[in-house]
């Protein structure tokens, strides 16, 4: 405990200061763009899952396949096998890179549930009206299924977001220079443990906290806004 | 020639035959009465005209052009000049009337705002909606509701009119409203399909009625003499049920 106060001064000097707040800002990076990007991809996957017609199988399939394998691995063995498999054609492949490429395949399949289940939340007979009036099925998607299913959808992939701040930590294990990684650094330059990851423990709970009230926020506006609210169910 | 011929037409779901041979035709400005049993076929008859169910034989031809639903410009046109009407209104819940109104005329068909907005204001006031452009589906009564659906349809400006038991999802004090709506657009002249239960409003305003049952045409003819004096067994028992009530 002495050694812990005594250190106190020594380790939050502005250098290690700064140095924490860029591996937090690495960390919300691979996470935010990481997250959105799978987002923007699961996306497509959720279109394609749903193109009807038969030429459209294969593709229908690939996308099954994606969703229902890479929800099933553990995040920290996608990375090793994006690693790899990169390091297999590139050689000096950015982590950071490899990292992101790993948070994307990852999120696209969680996000992909999230985002179809949504979709089809909206009641089939609205889509069945805009079908009978010739929208197409683009039409259709981003005119009347897209906005009532917003509600549904962004609560559950901000809950997601928020919670792969965390699970960015196992990137540290590539070597990405994230906040875990340089806390790790900080106890090897002989601060105590539990000094440093305390310190650690409290900036993911000061990244995570604000995004999860903003999360809550979102919900509850979402759900009083007229516009988006879903169809009653028919009896 | 009739404006809408429908020939041994044919659908099923999986392996379950709905339509099995249905012949019907509906002359221009006529109005045309499908009554029946549930599950006789009369929604499915509707929806395979508007593309949502595909026909398995048989053909429809609208003013001598026959349609081909394995064709997506045919389908197209056949859409253009087929509107229809669901009984549970299925309105855009995320737009407003004036919208739920103007969506497809304005954007689909890329027809000028203005002029589908002006349009869409005299046709909400012929359906006492005048007041309610920007109400939202779920800030209306049910008999309000379908009216919007009319007025959707009715501004695709559409040739032929079909209307699935548009009344039977309304409180009854609220069915009148809506009849009367009807009403008006058969004394225009617009040609209509219309499914429904009410027979009173069957027997007044439509030229022919249709009998189905078990996905064929049992009877045809005139509703004197469909309803009040049916030769057929099936359609003396379905007529005797439903009078009775
Ligand atoms: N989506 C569907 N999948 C499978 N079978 C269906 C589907 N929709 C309808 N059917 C079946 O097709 C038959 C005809 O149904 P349809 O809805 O056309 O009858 P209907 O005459 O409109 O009846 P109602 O008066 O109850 O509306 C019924 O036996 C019904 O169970
Ligand atoms: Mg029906």
């Amino acid at each position: 405990m002495e050694r812990i106060i005594a250190q106190l001064p020594r380790f939050f000097s502005p250098e290690n200061i700064y140095f924490l707040l860029q591996g937090m800002a690495m960390t919300l990076t691979l996470t935010i763009v990481g997250c959105v990007l799978g987002f923007l991809l699961a996306f497509i996957i959720v279109y394609v899952r749903q193109t009807p017609g038969w030429w459209a199988v294969p593709m229908r399939l690939v996308a099954i396949a994606y969703v229902e394998i890479f929800r099933r691995i553990p995040f920290l063995v996608v990375t090793y096998l994006v690693l790899f498999f990169i390091a297999a054609f590139v050689k000096q492949a950015s982590v950071f890179v490899i990292a992101l490429v790993a948070i994307c395949i990852y999120s696209t399949a969680y996000t992909a549930d999230i985002i179809r289940g949504g979709f089809e939340s909206v009641a089939r007979q609205q889509i069945e009206a805009a079908t009978a009036m010739n929208f197409s099925r683009w039409q259709t998607l981003t005119k009347v299924i897209m906005p009532q299913s917003w509600p549904v959808i962004l609560p559950p992939a901000i809950v997601f977001m928020v919670s792969f701040i965390k699970d960015t930590s196992l990137v540290s294990q590539v070597g990405v220079f994230e906040l875990t990684f340089r806390g790790k650094e900080l106890n090897n330059a002989g601060f105590s443990g539990v000094l440093v990851f305390g310190t650690i423990a409290l900036l993911y709970f000061v990244m995570s906290y604000p995004l999860t009230r903003f999360g809550a926020w979102l919900e509850q506006r979402l759900a009083a806004s007229r516009h988006h609210r879903p169809q009653r169910q028919l009896r | 020639m009739p404006h809408l011929d429908i020939i041994d037409l044919n659908a099923s779901y999986g392996s379950v035959g709905v339509l099995k041979g249905v012949n019907l035709s509906v002359e221009r400005g006529e109005v045309v009465s499908l009554v029946g049993p549930s599950g006789s076929g009369k929604s499915t008859l509707l929806r395979v005209l508007v593309g949502l169910t595909p026909p398995s034989g048989g053909r429809i031809v609208v003013d001598g052009t026959t349609i081909d639903y394995r064709s997506k410009s045919s389908l197209k046109a056949a859409r253009d000049r087929m509107a229809i009407v669901f009984q549970q209104y299925n309105l855009f819940q995320n737009m407003d009337v004036m919208r739920n109104v103007t969506i497809a005329p304005v954007q689909i068909k890329g027809r000028q705002r203005a002029e589908v907005e002006a349009d869409a204001t005299k046709i909400l006031a012929r359906m006492g909606l005048a007041d309610k452009h920007h109400s939202y589906p779920d800030q209306l009564s049910g008999g309000q509701q379908q009216r919007v659906a009319l007025a959707r349809a009715l501004a695709l400006k559409p040739e032929i009119l079909l209307l699935d038991e548009v009344t039977s999802a309304l409180d009854p004090e609220l069915v009148n409203e809506v009849l009367d709506a009807i009403r008006a657009l058969a004394a225009e002249g617009m040609t209509m399909l219309i499914v429904s239960h009410e027979m009173a409003f069957v027997k007044e305003v439509s030229s022919k009625v249709v009998m189905m049952d078990k996905g064929q045409v049992v009877e045809a003819g005139p509703p004197r003499e469909i309803i009040d004096a049916p030769k057929t067994d099936r359609a003396k028992e379905f007529f005797g049920k439903i009078l009775r009530h």
